[in-house]
């Protein structure tokens, strides 16, 4: 019995049973990564929720946007006017607050530095300083009915360019870059949509109808989930540039193996 | 979406087997132009172009061109949003013609592009009339071999007036059969795993969207890379006509240019070498340093602007600015080809020299004996004669010495003829020749039967003498293998 049971427990199941407890906590923490609720805005907000916003502003954002967030010349612009969706966005993705000067701020789901809660309070705040894009409402990131199809054209027509045919990502001008689309929240895609963060364009609900964003979402979550993975590996989806690396290395090594096997064989 | 393009896509997903059909197809040219280019590489490094070869060499380098221009041809067809912006870059190619451009781009797309014309032209293109010239030139280049014979790399009993090994049939026809096999599996293994050209993620082709990421495939990209590289202000205006000299210089001079250069390669070096000789042994890559040195320096030119097409990919992969790895490549272009060509020379000089010191005294045992006053050296093993002969059998070509004052080997003055430059390029060619071991330096260093006896100064003092003492006689190449040992010999004490 003890000789059984010392044997149960390898001293490898701690490491184990630590990489899966990261492993877990990690992706858990990524899939309930915390965004404002949809809807958010000042006028949904109470009064209590915009102060404690303002509360977090001063506290976290002030230094960079100034304490009314007017901006401060040249570190950080000037917050009025741009919505509670560009907080949610910037906030929720772990772009903001700013972890480190550099070309661009990334999505870092373990940057996340407020609850829910929190992060609405915060929009709802910088929502109250000027009018501007509200956290878009549940029933265009539900996507239901939503138009794959079309949400295909109207991805190609307006984010391939910088995002890539296959939402992979491309880069842009002096190390900033258009980043991968690929297991970003429906709720964020609309907001980036919305607001135009950082280097991308404004696409508004003139420019594309809040239906048309729901499809543009649609699309993206349908070859997320593997909707366009036909034929095989699909070497990183960056063109015949994984096909160039794959045949000089991997293809035309197997076949130059394969003649000198041949060769050797005695005539 | 174009009748193309849906017909692309019932290919790929009603058709029973059509989507491994198709990637099939793409890998099989993929893998076609890659053993295109590593052939002729081997044919460049061994020299095996030279005469009787050089048509031989100029039908392959036709053929290669054909190949590529099939290829253009064949992944514009499906009219999704990647080929169309590859056809659309053709289309400015075109356009970037001085005086013409506009006029030729309406004759091939039969007016405003994109047109209805350019599918179907280029359908004909990939089907029938270039796949027509490539067989006939194919049988040709097959026809010539035939002719003259498979060229051999150097080893006993091998000369310039035999063949030495099996006839085709039976065996070496078996070995290629089954290795067409071999290859057909390997090609349908990668066609059934890999995803090649998926149409479906591209999007029919549409004149206002692009993709970010777009490039062609591997074998026009060194033309995509220029175009990168190239400056925008090589675009001026001249009596009211734009000139696209950023656009023209990578296209539609660069795309001739790089297989006229190929296809001259041999005339130049007979040329620059005087070697009238028909040659049907192999040179080792390193007995011919410069060229070895010239084709990787070219190379790695065409390396830069290669990779100078999916500097969007490298910027994105590598996290770093597009500018920069711009920037750097186009430093690269100029300093990499210096940097590889001096590598590569020296590299092969020092292996020749490796090679003279294995003639000389045999294999290094790592065996330390110790002598009675007290001295070390290594044992070495003789060289078994076979092993000798491939390195001791080939040529040395000394500078032409063409100039006023040269001398053939009679110590008569020469005739005029060949140019300043001639002289220049022969003397860069061939310069720092070593000489492979001669029969005389063999001998004595047998005779002294201690290999530490050409380790002394004087021996290798003797040695240095002797190799400019070949180029006393200059013109005609010296041949290695000389029967009469009084040269060396004569020139050693």
């Amino acid at each position: 019995m003890s000789s059984l049971a010392a044997r149960r427990r390898s001293p490898l199941a701690l490491l184990v049973l630590l990489l899966l407890g990261l492993t877990f906590t990690g992706t858990a923490y990524a899939a309930f990564a915390p965004k404002a609720a949809p809807g958010t805005s000042a006028a949904t907000a109470t009064q209590e929720d915009v102060e404690a916003g303002e509360q977090l502003f001063l506290a976290n954002c002030a230094t960079c946007h100034g304490t009314n967030a007017q901006g401060v010349d040249p570190i950080g612009p000037s917050l009025i006017g741009v919505g509670a969706a560009s907080v949610d966005f910037q906030v929720s993705t772990g772009r903001m607050p700013l972890p480190a000067p550099g070309v661009q701020a990334e999505r870092n789901a373990a940057q996340v530095q407020f609850s829910e809660e929190q992060i609405s309070q915060l929009a709802a705040y910088v929502d109250s300083l000027g009018p501007g894009p509200d956290v878009p409402d549940e029933e265009y990131l539900d996507l239901e009915g939503a138009d794959i199809a079309a949400g295909g054209a109207a991805y190609r027509t307006n984010c391939a360019m910088c995002h890539n045919s296959s939402g992979t990502g491309g880069a842009l001008t002096r190390g900033k870059y258009a980043p991968t689309l690929m297991g970003v929240e429906p709720q964020h895609i609309y907001e980036a949509m919305l607001t135009g963060p950082q280097s991308m364009p404004v696409f508004n609900d003139q420019n594309l109808t809040p239906q048309e964003k729901e499809n543009v979402i649609a699309f993206l979550k349908y070859i997320e989930d593997g909707g366009n993975s036909h034929g095989g590996a699909g070497l990183g989806s960056v063109g015949p540039a994984g096909d160039a690396l794959f045949v000089w290395t991997i293809g035309i090594g197997v076949m130059i193996a394969a003649a000198i096997w041949i060769g050797r064989k005695a005539a | 979406m174009s009748e193309a393009y849906a017909s692309t896509l019932d290919i790929s997903f009603e058709v029973k087997g059509g989507l491994l059909m198709r990637q099939l197809h793409h890998w099989s040219a993929l893998f076609f132009i890659v053993g295109i280019a590593l052939h002729a590489a081997r044919v460049f490094f061994t020299g095996a172009f030279r005469k009787p070869r050089e048509i031989n060499w100029v039908i392959g380098v036709v053929l290669s061109l054909l190949a590529a221009i099939e290829g253009f041809a064949g992944y514009s067809l499906p009219d999704d949003l990647l080929s169309g912006t590859g056809i659309r870059a053709m289309n400015g190619f075109m356009m970037s013609a001085p005086v013409i451009g506009t006029w030729m781009t309406f004759f091939v797309f039969g007016g405003e592009f994109p047109g209805e014309a350019i599918i179907p032209r280029l359908y004909i293109v990939h089907v029938l009339l270039i796949p027509a010239i490539l067989v006939g030139l194919f049988v040709a280049h097959l026809a010539l071999v035939v002719i003259h014979k498979h060229t051999q790399y150097p080893g006993p009993g091998r000369t310039n007036n035999n063949v030495v090994g099996f006839p085709v049939m039976p065996v070496y026809a078996a070995k290629a059969g089954g290795f067409f096999f071999v290859v057909f599996g390997i090609t349908a293994l990668v066609s059934a795993l890999v995803q090649i050209n998926p149409v479906w993620v591209y999007g029919p082709y549409d004149p206002t969207q692009v993709t970010a990421g777009s490039q062609p495939d591997f074998y026009m990209w060194f033309s995509d890379g220029a175009l990168r590289l190239l400056p925008g202000w090589l675009e001026f205006e001249l009596f009211g006509t734009t000139w696209s000299m950023n656009i023209f210089l990578g296209s539609l001079l660069l795309l001739p240019l790089v297989w006229l250069i190929l296809g001259v390669y041999p005339f130049v070096e007979a040329w620059i070498t005087g070697d009238k000789r028909e040659h049907h042994l192999l040179d080792r890559p390193r007995n011919a340093p410069t060229r070895t040195a010239v084709g990787l320096a070219a190379i790695s030119m065409y390396l830069v602007l290669a990779l100078a097409t999916i500097n969007d990919i490298l910027a994105i992969k590598l996290q770093l600015s597009i500018n920069d790895i711009t920037m750097f490549f186009r430093l690269m272009f100029f300093v990499l080809p210096v940097i590889v060509f001096f590598l590569t020379k020296r590299i092969c000089l020092s292996l020749q020299r490796h090679d003279r010191e294995k003639v000389l005294h045999g294999h290094e045992t790592g065996r330390i004996v110790r002598t009675p006053e007290g001295r070390f050296f290594e044992v070495h093993e003789p060289m078994d004669e076979y092993e000798r002969w491939a390195l001791v059998q080939h040529d040395t070509y000394r500078p032409l010495g063409l100039e006023a004052g040269g001398v053939d080997e009679h110590g008569v003055r020469r005739p005029g003829g060949g140019s300043g430059l001639r002289n220049a390029l022969s003397r860069f060619y061939y310069k720092d020749t070593i000489a492979p071991v001669t029969p005389a330096e063999l001998a004595a260093a047998h005779h002294h039967g201690e290999h530490e006896a050409l380790d002394t100064p004087e021996a290798a003092a003797g040695i240095e003498q002797h190799s400019e003492s070949v180029s006393d006689t200059p013109g005609a190449p010296v041949s290695g293998h000389v029967e009469d040992d009084s040269i060396g010999a004569g020139r050693r004490r």
